[in-house]
C-alpha cells in the first residue's frame, strides 16, 4: 500500500516536472513539487519533507487511514466512467470578434446539452487574446500573458451558460499554443493522470496570428513535445479553425505556419481539426452532444466458412430526434412543492360491444392483419413458428459498385471496423478495402446482428480508406431493400415527351450555367453545407428557446437567425454573385398557371401584393418576410376593400381560398370601389387611385381567368365616361393600356387580340361640348 | 402548404410518420382484371427458362396471382375482381354470355383480397377447363359480343364507391389484337362501334381502361388494329404501348407485373429554384421498408377486436386530464414548459416547399450521408405549365456535369437538407428498370453523424496497413466471389415471407405451415468450388500467416484483449474449482445451502450464468440449470 502510494505520487511528480520543463518554452519553475507537497500537507496527520526531488513519508496510523480514503476517492471518481472533462479554449482576440456571437451560441449549446444529457460532465473555460491575464501558470512560472481562466473546471451548471453567453471581447492577438498549455495544466492539476481518454481540450481560434518563438528549439519541436505530453496524459483535442470569408486578409505565411503546427497535433494525438469558413459551419463543427458509441455487433465477418475476420460494428449516422418532452400536469396545487407534475398515460382495452368491458391483459391476444381478416396468434404460437435466423455476418459476394445505385440506401449507416488491437484483422480489412477501392467493387452482406433478431438485414459494404495514419481502414455498411420494399412504378421517358416540353438549346445552356455556377463546393474553399458541419436548425432553435424560457417562462420562440437561415434558404451572396445566370434562366423559361385547372386547386404562382416592394428581390431575405406578410394578412381575414389600401385588400381577398365565393366578391367590391372613387372625385383627384384599382382588377381577373367581369365593367366605364364627360380619365386608362382582356390572356374571353388593341381607338369618347 | 398540427407530432406519438411508411385507407383503388380466356390464350406459348414453354393464359394468371399476394401485404384496402371472358360457362350478375367472374366464399365480387381468394386462385389453372372452359365468344352469325359483355360486367362491378375517393381501373389482358377479325362487313362494323361506345361510357364514368397486351413470338401485338381506338390512344402514347415481339417470358412477366401497379403520388411539392421561379413536382415513395402489418389486439374469448382507450392521469393527484397537456423539459432545476403551439412553431422552419440552395459534384455525397429511404421526384405540368421543361433541363445538366443539387425540404415533420441526384433511365429488354427522374436523398445534420475519432480506440502507433501483396491476394479473392448479375432487391425478405406464410396458413385454418426458403443465405456450393477455396486460402495465408489462432492472437497491446482474456481466465478457474464438487449429488441431497456463496459462484461462472443476487437466488439458478 505504502509503496503503491509513493509510486503514485512520484509518477505524478515526474510528469508534472516534465510538463513544466518542456522544450525551452517553459521557464525554470521555482520550488518544484510544491503543488504536491501542498496537497499532501493538507491531509491531516501527514507530513512531507521535500528532500531533493523525492519524498519521504512519515506515517501515523491515522495517516494510513486517510491514505486509504484518498485511494478510495480516486477509485470512485475513476469508476464514474464516461464523464467527460472538458476545457474550452476560446480565442477572443480582435480578429475573432465577428464570429464570437456564434462561438457563444455553440458553447452555450454544448453546456446546455450537457445539463440535460450528461449532468456529471465537468467543464472549464479559458479565453485568450484578452487585455488581462489570470491563470495559474502565470502566477507560478510567469509568462502566459493575455490568457484568462474564466471558469475553473467544475461540474456543469447554469451559471456556466451565462458566462459563455457573455464572452469578453479581447484586445490583443492571442497565442493559441499558450492557451493549450494552460488548458492542459488545468486538466493535469485537477485529474492527475487518471481519466485517460476522457479529458478533452476544445480550441476555437482563427489561428491567423503567430505564436511566440520558443527559447530553445523550433516551434515544431515545441508542438511535438506538447503533443507527446497530451498523448501521455490521454487527452484529446478538438480544434475548430475559423477561416475563409471569416478571417479577412490575414498573413498567408503565418496561417500556413499555424496550419502546419496544428497538423502536428492531428498526426500525433487524437485531435480532430476542422476548418470552417462560415458561421453556420462553426455552429455544426463542434459536436455539442457526445454520445458514447456502442457496438451493434461484435464477431466474425464470414467471407467463407473457413475465412473469418473479427469485426466490430458501430452506427456511423443516427438521427438525433427532437427531444421527447414529458407531459405536464397542472392539477397539483401551486403550494405543493414536491409535485412531480408528471402525467401517466393509461391504456385500457375494452370490448367493442355495448358493454365496453375492460379486458384483462391475460385475456388479450395479438391479431395480425391479412387482407380483411385479423388472424389471432398467441405469443407462444408465434415463437414456435416465426423466422429465427442465426446470429452472424456473412458475405454473399462482391459486385461492381455501379450495380448499387445510391438511392437504394435505406437507413442510417453503419461502420465496420476490425477488432481493435487485432493486427491481423486490421490487415485483412485493410487489404480487402483497398482491393475493393482499386477494383471499384462493393460487397453484399447478410447480417443478423444479435441472437433472437427476427429478421435479416441485407446490405452493401463499401470501402472507407483512412486518410489519417492513426486510424485503420474500415467499411461503411448501408442497408439495401428487399423485393417487397420496392415499388416498381414505370415513368414515361423524358425523350417521349412532346417537343414543347423539351428544353431547347438556349434553355439547356442556361440550366448548365446554373448547375455550374451555383457552386457550393468551389475549389480552394471549404465546402458549404457539408452535412458533417451543418447543425439541425430545429434542434438549435429548441435549445435556444429552452434557455430563454428558463429565464423568462413566456419567452416567444426565437426566429431563425441569419446563421441558421443559411441552411433553410439560399445564400444571398452566392445568388447575388450569379445574378446574371439566374436572370438568364428566368428569361429563358416561362412558367404559367394551367388555365384549365379549377381555381380552387390553384395555389402556386400566387403573385405578391404590389405593396411589397421586392421586384428584384431574388436572393433577398425579405422574400421570406414577404411570404410571411401574405400569411399574416390572411390571418387577419380581410373581407372588405377599405379606403386606405384598396389594391392590397383586393389582392388579399382574391387570394383567399377558404371559400370559392371570394373571387366573385373581390371583383364586385372592387368594381363598386372604383365607381365610388370616380363619383366622389373632385377635379380628378381620385383618378390616379382609380386607375391603379382598375389595373389591379385587370391583373386579378387575368390571374383568376375571369375575363368577363372586367370586360363588361370596362365597357360600362366607357359609357360612364362618355356620359360624365371624363375623357381625360379615359385617356389615362388608354395610356396605361388597360384594355379589354383578350383571348390570349384568358381563354374564356370572347375578345380577339386585335379587338382589344383597337378598343381605345374605336371608343375614344368625343369631348362633349 | 399548411402545417398539419397532427403531422408535427407524428414522430413522437407513434414512432414513424404515416406518409412515409403506410398506406392510408383514403386513397383506395378498385381494379377489375379482365382476362381473355379464348383458345388463342391457351394455344400460344412463349419460351420460358429450361425449354419449358408457358401459355399466355398461364402467364396472365400467374402474374395476377403474384400481384394479389403483393396487394394483400402492402395495399390491402384496395379491392379487386377477377373476370374472365371468352369462357364456355357464364357467371355474372347481368347473366351475359361468355363472361365468368371468379370469386370465393365470404367475399363480394369486388372486394379486398382474402387468403382464400389467393389460395383458390392459385389452384384455378387445374380446374379451369373443367369448371369455366374456354370458348371464343365472337363468331360469325351470332350476335354475341364477349368483349362488349366483359366491359359491361366490369363497369357494373366498378359501380361501387365514389370516383372521388377511389381510383377505378380495368386491366385487360389479351393476346388478340383484332377481336372482330373473324367477322365481315356490317356485323364487324357494328360490333366494333358498340364495343368502342361501351369503353367510352366506362371512361366517361371515370374508369380507366388499361391494356396489357401479350405478344406472340412470331407476330407482334398490333395496338393500332383495334385497341388504340378503344383506349383513346394516339401518336406519342402509342409508342409506349408497343411490346416487342418474341420477348422472353421473364421479361414479359416483369413488364406485366410492373404495369399492374399504378403510381401513387405521396405529395405534390413546389420546388423553388430562385425567387419567382417555382415549379411543381410530384413525389413518389419507390422504396420503403415493408413491415408486417400493425398488430390489432383481440379478445381471446371472442376473437373480436378491442378498442384501446387512452387516458392521461396526473401522477400527483390522480385526476384525469382532459385537455391536451403542455410538455416540459427539466432544465436548470426547474420544469420548462412548452405549449403544443410553441413546439409546432419551433419545428415549422420553412413553408413546406423545396428550396434550391446550390450544386455540388457527386463526389461530395459520401456513403455515410444517409438516414432514410430516398424519395423519387418527377415533374408535373398539371398546375404550372413549364415545370417539366425546366426540370428536364436541370436534370440533363446535372447528369452531364455529374453534379447534384442541395436543397432544403421544409416538410413539417422532418425539415431537412436533401441531395437531389439525377437518375438516368435504365431499361433492359424493353422493361424499365430505373425510371428517369431525380432521387431525393435525405442528408444527415452534424448532430446525426457520429465521430469516427470517438469510435476508434486511442493508440500511440500508426494503424497497420495492408501491403501490396495482401491487396493483390484480396483482389484475386474478390474476382473469385463475384456476383456479376447482382441487382438490388433480387431477394425476398425471409422474415416477411415467413410471416405471411404463417398468416395465410392460419387464416385458412390449415395445419401445416409451408416451408419458406431463405434466399439470403450465402451460396455454400459456390464457395466450396476449388478455385474459390484456393483464393481464400491464399488470402488467409497472406494476412493471417501460418499459425493464426483467431481467438487469441492479439499482437497489439489492446486493453480489450486483456479484458476478454481476464474474463476467460475467470471462467477457466471456475471450471477447475467447480470440478471439486459433486453438484448433482449436492443438489439431490439439498446440501447446496451448506456451500459458501463463493463456491456456488464457481458453478455459475463455469456454466456462464449470472453470479448476482442472494444465496437463495444463486441456489435456485443452479437448480434450474440442472433441470430440477
Amino acid at each position: 500500500m505504502l509503496y503503491r502510494l509513493s509510486r503514485f505520487l512520484r509518477d505524478h511528480y515526474v510528469i508534472w516536472q516534465n510538463l513544466l520543463t518542456w522544450g525551452g518554452k517553459k521557464k525554470e519553475k521555482p520550488g518544484n513539487g510544491q503543488q504536491f507537497s501542498n496537497t499532501i500537507k493538507s491531509l491531516p496527520h501527514f507530513s512531507v519533507s521535500p528532500l531533493s526531488s523525492s519524498f519521504k513519508f512519515q506515517l501515523t496510523p491515522q495517516a494510513l487511514l486517510s491514505l486509504c480514503l484518498l485511494g478510495a476517492e480516486f477509485t470512485r471518481s475513476s469508476m464514474a466512467r464516461n464523464k467527460e472533462k472538458l476545457v474550452l479554449l476560446l480565442d477572443v482576440g480582435p480578429s475573432m470578434h465577428s464570429v464570437l456571437p456564434e462561438v457563444e451560441k455553440v458553447c452555450s449549446m454544448l453546456v446546455e446539452k450537457k445539463l440535460i444529457f450528461r449532468k456529471n460532465d465537468e467543464v472549464g473555460v479559458v479565453v485568450f487574446g484578452t487585455e488581462e491575464t489570470n491563470n495559474d501558470l502565470t502566477k507560478e512560472v510567469g509568462g502566459y500573458d493575455h490568457i484568462v481562466v474564466l471558469e475553473d473546471i467544475k461540474v456543469v451548471d447554469g451559471d456556466l451558460i451565462d458566462t459563455l453567453q457573455k464572452l469578453p471581447r479581447g484586445t490583443v492577438d492571442g497565442d493559441f499554443l499558450d492557451a493549450i498549455v494552460v488548458g492542459m495544466d488545468m486538466l493535469i492539476k485537477k485529474y492527475k493522470d487518471i481519466h485517460k481518454g476522457k479529458k478533452r481540450l476544445c480550441l476555437i481560434t482563427n489561428a491567423v496570428h503567430p505564436i511566440k518563438d520558443s527559447l530553445e528549439g523550433t516551434k515544431e519541436d515545441q508542438v511535438e513535445t506538447i503533443a507527446a505530453q497530451m498523448t501521455a496524459q490521454g487527452m484529446k483535442m478538438e480544434s475548430v479553425v475559423v477561416r475563409g470569408r471569416l478571417s479577412q486578409d490575414a498573413n498567408k505565411r503565418i496561417m500556413d505556419e499555424n496550419d502546419r503546427l496544428l497538423s502536428i497535433f492531428s498526426k500525433q494525438t487524437l485531435t480532430r481539426t476542422v476548418y470552417v469558413d462560415s458561421p453556420t459551419s462553426l455552429l455544426g463543427a463542434l459536436k455539442t452532444r457526445r454520445i458514447t458509441p456502442v457496438t451493434v455487433f461484435r464477431g466474425d465477418l464470414e467471407l467463407s466458412p473457413d475465412m473469418k475476420i473479427k469485426v466490430w460494428v458501430y452506427k456511423r449516422t443516427q438521427e438525433e430526434k427532437f427531444p421527447t418532452l414529458k407531459k405536464y400536469s397542472e392539477k397539483a396545487p401551486q403550494t405543493n412543492k414536491f409535485a412531480t407534475h408528471q402525467v401517466k398515460v393509461d391504456y385500457e382495452y375494452k370490448t367493442v360491444d355495448g358493454a365496453s368491458k375492460v379486458v384483462p391483459p391475460e385475456q388479450r391476444i395479438k391479431g395480425y392483419r391479412y387482407g380483411p381478416q385479423v388472424v389471432p396468434i398467441s405469443a407462444a404460437e408465434w415463437d414456435a413458428v416465426k423466422f429465427k435466423p442465426e446470429k452472424g455476418v456473412k458475405l454473399l459476394g462482391f459486385t461492381d459498385a455501379s450495380n448499387i445505385m445510391r438511392h437504394y440506401y435505406m437507413k442510417d449507416v453503419y461502420l465496420f471496423i476490425a477488432e481493435p488491437g487485432n493486427t491481423r484483422a486490421i490487415l485483412s480489412v485493410s487489404a480487402i478495402a483497398r482491393a475493393m477501392k482499386e477494383m471499384n467493387k462493393v460487397a453484399i452482406l447478410r447480417c443478423v446482428w444479435r441472437q433472437g433478431q427476427q429478421n435479416v438485414v441485407l446490405g452493401v459494404l463499401t470501402p472507407n480508406i483512412s486518410q489519417n495514419d492513426k486510424l485503420p481502414d474500415s467499411f461503411y455498411f448501408n442497408v439495401l431493400p428487399f423485393i417487397e420494399d420496392v415499388r416498381e412504378y414505370q415513368f414515361p421517358s423524358f425523350n417521349s415527351f412532346p417537343v414543347s416540353w423539351q428544353p431547347n438549346e438556349q434553355q439547356q445552356k442556361a440550366a448548365d450555367e446554373l448547375v455550374q455556377m451555383l457552386n457550393l463546393a468551389p475549389s480552394g474553399k471549404e465546402e458549404a453545407l457539408l452535412p458533417d458541419y451543418t447543425p439541425n436548425p430545429v434542434l438549435e432553435r429548441f435549445y435556444r428557446h429552452l434557455e430563454l424560457k428558463s429565464k423568462q417562462p413566456d419567452a416567444a420562440v426565437p426566429p431563425l437567425d441569419g446563421t441558421l437561415k443559411r441552411i433553410t434558404e439560399p445564400d444571398p451572396e452566392l445568388f447575388f454573385e450569379n445574378k446574371s445566370v439566374i436572370d438568364a434562366l428566368r428569361k429563358h423559361f416561362e412558367l404559367k398557371e394551367n388555365p384549365k385547372l379549377k381555381k380552387s386547386a390553384r395555389r402556386l404562382l400566387r403573385e405578391k401584393p404590389s405593396g411589397s416592394n421586392d421586384e428584384d428581390g431574388d436572393a433577398d431575405v425579405s422574400d421570406a418576410q414577404a411570404v410571411n406578410s401574405i400569411e399574416k394578412a390572411l390571418v387577419v381575414k380581410i373581407e372588405k376593400i377599405g379606403d386606405l389600401t384598396p389594391v392590397q385588400d383586393f389582392e388579399v381577398i382574391l387570394s383567399r381560398r377558404d371559400s370559392p365565393e371570394w373571387v366573385g366578391k373581390a371583383i364586385k367590391e372592387m368594381r363598386d370601389k372604383i365607381l365610388g372613387l370616380l363619383s366622389d372625385s373632385h377635379e380628378g383627384d381620385n383618378h390616379l387611385i382609380a386607375v391603379e384599382c382598375i389595373a389591379a382588377l385587370r391583373k386579378g381577373c387575368i390571374l383568376e381567368q375571369e375575363p368577363e367581369p372586367y370586360n363588361n365593367f370596362l365597357r360600362y366605364l366607357n359609357l360612364y365616361c362618355q356620359q360624365k364627360g371624363m375623357s381625360n380619365f379615359w385617356q389615362l386608362l388608354a395610356s396605361r393600356k388597360l384594355t379589354l382582356v383578350s383571348k390570349s390572356e384568358a381563354a374564356d374571353s370572347d375578345v380577339t387580340d386585335n379587338e382589344a388593341r383597337r378598343f381605345f381607338v374605336k371608343t375614344e369618347p368625343k369631348p362633349k361640348d | 402548404m399548411d402545417l398539419d398540427p397532427e403531422d408535427v407530432f407524428k414522430d413522437e406519438e407513434d414512432g414513424s410518420d404515416n406518409e412515409f411508411f403506410q398506406q392510408s385507407a383514403s386513397s383506395k383503388e378498385y381494379v377489375v382484371y379482365l382476362v381473355d380466356a379464348s383458345p388463342k390464350m391457351f394455344n400460344t406459348t412463349c419460351p420460358g427458362k429450361d425449354q419449358k414453354d408457358e401459355t399466355h393464359f398461364h402467364l396472365a394468371v400467374s402474374c395476377i396471382a403474384e400481384s394479389l399476394k403483393t396487394q394483400i401485404i402492402s395495399r390491402s384496402y384496395d379491392e379487386v375482381a377477377i373476370c374472365f371472358f371468352n369462357t364456355r360457362e357464364k357467371k355474372n350478375l347481368q347473366d351475359l354470355n361468355g363472361v365468368f367472374v371468379f370469386n370465393v366464399a365470404e367475399r363480394e365480387h369486388l372486394d379486398r383480397p382474402t387468403a382464400r381468394l389467393i389460395k383458390e386462385f392459385d389452384c384455378l389453372q387445374e380446374s379451369f377447363m373443367r369448371e369455366i372452359g374456354s370458348q371464343y365468344g365472337i363468331v360469325p352469325g351470332s350476335r354475341e359480343n364477349s368483349l362488349y359483355n366483359a366491359l359491361w360486367v366490369a363497369q357494373a362491378l366498378l359501380r361501387k364507391g365514389s370516383i372521388k375517393t377511389a381510383d377505378k381501373r380495368i386491366l385487360l389482358l389479351t393476346n388478340e389484337d383484332d377481336p372482330f377479325g373473324g367477322l365481315l362487313g356490317a356485323a364487324k362494323a357494328d360490333m366494333t362501334r358498340t364495343s368502342l361506345q361501351r369503353a367510352k361510357d366506362a371512361q366517361d364514368l371515370g374508369i380507366s381502361i388499361e391494356l396489357l397486351p401479350l405478344s406472340c413470338p412470331d407476330e407482334e401485338f398490333n395496338v393500332k388494329v383495334f385497341y388504340a381506338d378503344l383506349l383513346g390512344l394516339d401518336g406519342e402514347d402509342l409508342v409506349q404501348f408497343m411490346p416487342s415481339a418474341g420477348q422472353k417470358l421473364e421479361d414479359m412477366k416483369d413488364q406485366l407485373r410492373k404495369r399492374m401497379f399504378t403510381r401513387r403520388i405521396i405529395r405534390r411539392i413546389t420546388f423553388d429554384i430562385t425567387n419567382g421561379l417555382s415549379i411543381q413536382l410530384n413525389t413518389y415513395a419507390l422504396i420503403r421498408p415493408a413491415v408486417p402489418g400493425a398488430i390489432t389486439w383481440l379478445d381471446s374469448v371472442t376473437n373480436l377486436p378491442l378498442k384501446i382507450e387512452r387516458s392521461l392521469i396526473c401522477e400527483d393527484t390522480g385526476a384525469l386530464i382532459q385537455e391536451p397537456p403542455k410538455r416540459f423539459q427539466p432544465y436548470r432545476n426547474e420544469n420548462v414548459k412548452f405549449s403544443m403551439d410553441e413546439i409546432s412553431e419551433m419545428k415549422g422552419i420553412s413553408t413546406g416547399c423545396l428550396r434550391l440552395l446550390g450544386f455540388k459534384p457527386l463526389s461530395c455525397l459520401k456513403d455515410y450521408h444517409n438516414l432514410r429511404p430516398s424519395t423519387f421526384v418527377y415533374p408535373s405540368d398539371q398546375e404550372v405549365v413549364g415545370s417539366t421543361c425546366i426540370f428536364i433541363a436541370l436534370y440533363r445538366s446535372m447528369l452531364r456535369l455529374k453534379r447534384f443539387a442541395v436543397a432544403f425540404y421544409g416538410s413539417s415533420s422532418h425539415p431537412q437538407l436533401v441531395a437531389l441526384v439525377a437518375q438516368d433511365e435504365v431499361a433492359k429488354a424493353g422493361v424499365q428498370i430505373e425510371p428517369p427522374g431525380i432521387n431525393m436523398i435525405y442528408l444527415p445534420y452534424s448532430d446525426d453523424i457520429r465521430d469516427v475519432e470517438e469510435i476508434f480506440p486511442d493508440t500511440d502507433d500508426d494503424a497497420p496497413r495492408a501491403d501490396e501483396d495482401q491487396i493483390q491476394k484480396a483482389a484475386a479473392l474478390i474476382k473469385r466471389i463475384d456476383m456479376r448479375d447482382f441487382s438490388v432487391s433480387q431477394f425476398a425478405n425471409p422474415a416477411l415471407q415467413r410471416h405471411y406464410a404463417v398468416l395465410q396458413a392460419l387464416a385458412l385454418e390449415e395445419d401445416d405451415i409451408p416451408e419458406t426458403i431463405d434466399e439470403t443465405l450465402p451460396d455454400e456450393e459456390g464457395l466450396a468450388r476449388p478455385a474459390v477455396v484456393k483464393a481464400i486460402e491464399e488470402f488467409k495465408l497472406s494476412v493471417y500467416g501460418d499459425n493464426y489462432d483467431e481467438e487469441r492472437d492479439f499482437l497489439g497491446k489492446g486493453k480489450v484483449g486483456e479484458a476478454s482474456r481476464k474474463r476467460k481466465t475467470i471462467v477457466e478457474n471456475a471450471v477447475k474449482e467447480s470440478a471439486n464438487y459433486d453438484w448433482a449429488d449436492l443438489a439431490e441431497n439439498g446440501q447446496l445451502k451448506d456451500l459458501t456463496v463463493a463456491a456456488l459462484k464457481t458453478y455459475l461462472s463455469a456454466h456462464n450464468l449470472p453470479v448476482t443476487g442472494k444465496k437463495e437466488a444463486l441456489i435456485s439458478r443452479i437448480l434450474t440449470r440442472m433441470g430440477k
